[in-house]
């Protein structure tokens, strides 16, 4: 708990902010408290943006740093930011160091937009949004209890792919148009670092441009990861990034991983007809999820689908289909290294997670060494050279530091360190950040596992609760008969602090804000179990299940004033 | 004698931290001994497990797992079965030593709390006597159960449940031999849910696997487009449109101005029976046939209500029962399957749709029966209201285009008939009789498609000569 509290409320080192003050409501109001000094320097700030803004044809023109940063003498930079990848991180920085009023330019490669937008989640969101319906038409009994008689649902593969990419490169164009309508400098070509403050950009074959900038974050993000052994064609044997294109429904198609990706691609394939076999390097499949949550997902998700597993077996070769004969997997035990079996398949899916995508940055000419990949960083997304040292005016977000591999966690790190860069030290509190797997019902969570909890609660000496609730006691979720689902809160019964959150059922991704908020704000469950929730909604079983810890500690203030209406 | 099952989860209420609470025992999952009065000897030892009560509003659990199969020794305090209430999942476990002699209600099923879900034997000699108290509850107990919440349960034979826990798929050993089973991942759950031994069938899918059809197939079940709630996407249903209508639209131009109308679901199903007529390699013998005789008939016995439709079935019906052959099916591709009855399909246009209503024993019936039965049958044809056994027991099929002047036509044989006959106009014909004179006698010209996996041409052409001789001399028709 407070952990969670410190990290947030360090908005200035100067700054009188109470540490017990009554949250819901006022906490954004006590987040505005900034000493006088910062306050003006602010202003100053402001002032000096708006007299370069009328200046904005001119494109490299010389801004002078904030006299106020302690960066020894005033020195001429291009740029006050300079980020390297538009995915979502870069974006989510970028829009950030423009409120702030920075002078900021965006290096791509690629294209705008970066995994998630092009062959990550936004695409995959639109496949499981027709998977979701697919799911929904063909479940006669589901159907028939809500008293709906529906023909055989059918699909044309190529109007789903077209969703997909439609989907896509309309998500591609808002990121673009609000970066370039709020002044962002887009700059193509692969950006690298010559030295401290130093950036090359340009595309192959072109001459390059090299700008200076007085602080730099890298955001390059991650490509699919695929092991030794495995030979990706694009056809038969792919990757996520084909996956999304919906190319093939294959028959049979085995997935090689059982996290998110792997989970919501085999949800994807069920529904449009294909079986699935999972291949799992671990003896449980989905591994990373809270263990019950596993569990009960897995009898929802799994069981009664087509679908089988191999658990406990690396995929160590795997050869495309070619001359007349399927795709054929080798699988070895993990443990003992020994060939276990072999599966011939139509098609296989690589889900083994995501490798960072650094190579080409110019990290050697800072010395930065990095570590399976990942830019080495400090909790505040610093980066650290091959001592241990940290390079100055030098960031990493995103994948590409490997700390939390979510588009939103690249987003928060990014205004992080925005806020850094602009005299406000920052530390994001990872364990406030969401994440959501969108299968059939959706799984989301936050915060800790029961197991992670455990053991933090034994090495510091407190004891944890755990509290559950069912969807099947929610009047929203049985009016869709979506009665199947399960709420799991993790707390300091002493404290009533909020140390993980676990969601299953309908609409999970949606419903776990309200207690990664919590966590981020440093909410108690006394505290938030006094809001007021719709009736009925799914949101009520977060409130059923807020209400039904035991604290033993008392609420920590009573309500601000109250307000007439 | 009644005891008690101890839950391991403390979880009865979500509504307590749950951490540090003390086990709570549901007083609830009972084991009760075999009462004497219902079998004739009493032994005690036997014990049927019901459906616990894990909370106050349950009045009805549904089997998640069993963690033990049959045949396993349970000792007390052991897990046996995972319960899932209104509220909760919960591990139950024993608390009695014995072995786990019949699942009743297997995963994924239903029962009223109290039913017996399982029986508990003391020694292997009792399993037998349990295993036949449990085929007598599981023909009684989950019954009614089932409806109200598995719409259909997964399979309707439920004697021999299986009891594993984990699903995980059989690890075949064998690495990479040819003589290695390869069968997809839905195939294996159907082969354990229907007890087929997968390693005996012969798969027909790509690259020999065996697919879902072949474990159907070796189970006896017709792949129908059941509702399954455990197992929701029908693969053919989904995969055959989408596989087919992209492949379409390739080959044909587009001609500006067109507009498309999909089917209908009456359309759609013609679509998919003449698709799959295709895989069937069918021929077709014709025969002429003089009809002076028939149509006087017709003339006498019209005012009584009888149609041609009836006069043609009934003679088809009555040449049938001399050519059984020719009223066969092949189902498999292995077998001919000799229809009990006589079933004439007579096909039907309706309101841009094809049916086909059965007149049922139609060799049985008397002519005026079988008239009466089919204007009841177009009646209901056209307010929609056939029952599926009214238009699809046909064995076999009788079109008639005769009425529109058509002299001759091929039809296509159905999916699951033997033989399909194509009536074309009876029609004024000059005839060279066999002394050389010449007369005008009206001719129909009658065409029959068949399988000739089953139907061969002897088989039709006598077929023929006996139905042409039943047109020729109707008087038996009326008899």
């Amino acid at each position: 708990m407070q952990a969670s509290v410190s990290s947030l409320s360090i908005s200035h080192p100067n700054s009188t902010f109470p540490s017990n003050i009554r949250l819901c409501g006022l906490r954004q109001e006590a987040l505005r408290i900034h000493s006088v000094s910062q306050l003006n320097k602010r202003e100053s700030r402001r002032i000096r943006i708006v007299s370069r803004k009328s200046c904005l044809q001119k494109r490299l023109v010389s801004v002078s740093a904030s006299a106020s940063e302690n960066c020894g003498p005033p020195k001429s930079f291009d740029y006050d930011l300079v980020i390297i990848g538009a995915g979502v991180g870069g974006h989510g920085a970028a829009l950030h160091a423009v409120e702030k009023g920075l002078k900021t330019a965006i290096v791509e490669g690629d294209v705008v937009g970066g995994t998630c937008v092009n062959r990550g989640c936004v695409p995959s969101k639109a496949l499981l949004a027709v998977s979701g319906r697919m799911r929904e038409l063909q479940n006669e009994h589901h159907m028939k209890a809500l008293g709906l008689q529906v023909a055989a649902a059918g699909y044309d593969r190529q109007a789903v792919a077209d969703h997909a990419n439609n989907l896509a490169s309309k998500i591609r164009n808002n990121l673009t148009n609000s970066m370039r309508s709020l002044g962002v400098d887009i700059l193509t070509g692969f950006g690298t670092i010559l030295g401290p403050q130093k950036v090359k950009y340009g595309k192959v074959g072109f001459p390059n441009n090299v700008i200076t900038a007085k602080d730099i974050i890298i955001a390059t993000g991650s490509v699919p990861f695929v092991p030794r052994g495995i030979e990706v064609d694009g056809k038969t044997v792919i990757t996520s990034d084909h996956a999304l294109k919906l190319e093939v429904v294959p028959d049979w198609i085995a997935i090689v991983g059982s996290g998110y990706i792997g989970l919501e691609f085999s949800d994807v394939y069920t529904a449009l007809g294909s079986e699935v076999t999972f291949i799992e390097a671990l003896d449980l499949l989905m591994p990373g999820f809270d263990p019950e949550i596993g569990k009960l997902a897995q009898r929802v998700l799994i069981k009664p689908r087509k679908i089988d597993y191999h658990t406990g077996v690396f995929a160590t070769k795997i050869t495309p289909a070619k001359d007349g004969k399927p795709v054929i997997i080798e699988l070895t035990d993990a443990k003992t290294k020994e060939p276990k079996d072999t599966l011939e398949v139509d098609a296989a899916l690589i889900a083994t997670g995501r490798a960072p995508f650094t190579k080409g940055l110019g990290l050697e000419n800072i010395n930065v060494e990095t570590q399976r990949g990942f830019v080495p960083v400090d909790e505040r997304m610093r980066v650290l050279d091959a001592n241990g040292n940290l390079v100055p005016h030098l960031y990493c977000i995103g994948d590409a530091n490997g700390k939390m591999m979510l588009a939103h966690a690249a987003s928060a790190q990014g205004i992080s360190v925005v806020e850094q860069v602009t005299g406000r030290d920052h530390v994001l509190n990872h364990l406030s950040i969401p994440a959501a797997c969108f299968t059939h019902p959706e799984i989301s969570m936050v915060g800790l596992t029961e197991p992670q909890a455990k053991e933090k609660a034994e090495k510091e000496g407190f004891e944890i609760s755990i509290a559950k609730t069912s969807f099947k006691a929610n009047t929203k979720a049985l009016a869709e008969n979506e009665g199947e689902g399960l709420a799991k809160l993790i707390y300091r019964p002493d404290s009533g602090e909020i140390l993980g959150v676990h969601i299953f059922g309908m609409h999970a991704a949606d419903l776990i804000h309200e207690a990664s908020n919590a966590i981020a704000l440093g909410t108690r469950v006394q505290d938030i179990k006094f809001a007021v929730h719709a009736h009925p909604t799914l949101s009520e079983v977060l409130d059923e299940l807020f209400k039904s810890a035991k604290i033993n500690a008392s609420v920590t203030e009573p309500v601000g004033e109250p307000v007439a209406v | 004698m009644a005891s008690l099952l101890q839950s391991r989860t403390p979880s009865l209420s979500f509504s307590s931290s749950l951490c540090s609470t003390p086990v709570i025992r549901p007083s609830a999952f009972l084991l009760k001994p075999r009462s004497g009065s219902r079998i004739p000897v009493v032994r005690a030892k036997i014990r049927e497990i019901f459906m616990p009560a894990l909370s106050s509003t349950m009045t009805e659990g549904k089997i998640v797992s069993w963690i033990k199969s049959e045949g396993d020794v349970l000792s007390k305090g052991e897990s046996v079965v995972v319960v899932e209430s209104d509220k909760a999942d919960m591990d139950v476990e024993t608390f009695y030593d014995g072995i786990l002699a019949a699942i009743v209600v297997n995963e994924g099923e239903t029962a009223p709390v109290g039913t017996a879900i399982g029986i508990l034997a003391e020694t292997e000699d009792e399993i037998s006597e349990a295993k036949a108290k449990a085929t007598s509850q599981s023909s009684s107990a989950p019954a009614p159960s089932a409806p109200n919440v598995e719409e259909s349960s997964p399979a309707p034979k439920v004697d021999a449940p299986s009891p594993a826990v984990a699903a995980a798929p059989a690890p075949t050993s064998a690495p990479s031999t040819p003589g290695k089973v390869v069968a997809t991942p839905y195939a294996k759950k159907l082969a354990k849910q229907h007890k087929v031994d997968i390693g005996k069938l012969v798969g027909t899918g790509p690259f020999g696997r065996i697919t879902p059809e072949d474990v159907e197939k070796a189970a006896g079940i017709t792949p129908a487009p059941k509702s399954n709630v455990a197992v929701p996407p029908a693969p053919a249903a989904s995969a055959a449109p989408a596989a087919v209508p992209p492949k379409a639209p390739a080959s044909f131009p587009e001609i500006p101005g067109s507009t498309v109308v999909p089917f209908t679901t009456m359309q759609a199903a013609v679509s998919k029976n003449m698709v799959e007529s295709l895989s069937v390699p069918t021929f077709r013998v014709g025969y002429p046939i003089a009809t002076d005789a028939l149509d006087a008939l017709y003339e006498k016995v019209k005012p009584k209500g009888v149609t041609m439709t009836a006069l043609l079935a009934k003679a088809a019906a009555m040449a049938l029962a001399q050519h059984p052959v020719v009223n066969t099916t092949c189902k498999d591709g292995k077998s001919f399957t000799y229809n009990s009855s006589i079933n004439i399909a007579v096909a039907v246009a309706i309101n841009g749709g094809l049916i086909t209503p059965v007149l049922q024993d139609a060799d049985k019936l008397d002519l005026y029966l079988l008239s009466q039965k089919w204007k009841e049958l177009v009646e209901k044809a056209r307010a929609k209201q056939l029952q599926p056994n009214e238009y699809n027991s046909g064995t076999f099929t009788l079109s008639n285009l005769g009425m529109f002047g058509v002299d001759r036509f091929d039809a296509i044989l159905p999916p699951g008939q033997g033989a399909i006959m194509a009536v074309g106009a009876s029609k004024p014909t000059v005839i060279a009789d066999k002394d050389g004179f010449f007369s005008v006698k009206n001719k129909m010209l009658v065409n029959v498609t068949a399988d000739h996996r089953i139907i061969y041409g002897a088989d039709l052409a006598a077929f023929l000569q006996t139905f042409s001789k039943i047109i020729e001399n109707p008087e038996s028709l009326t008899m």
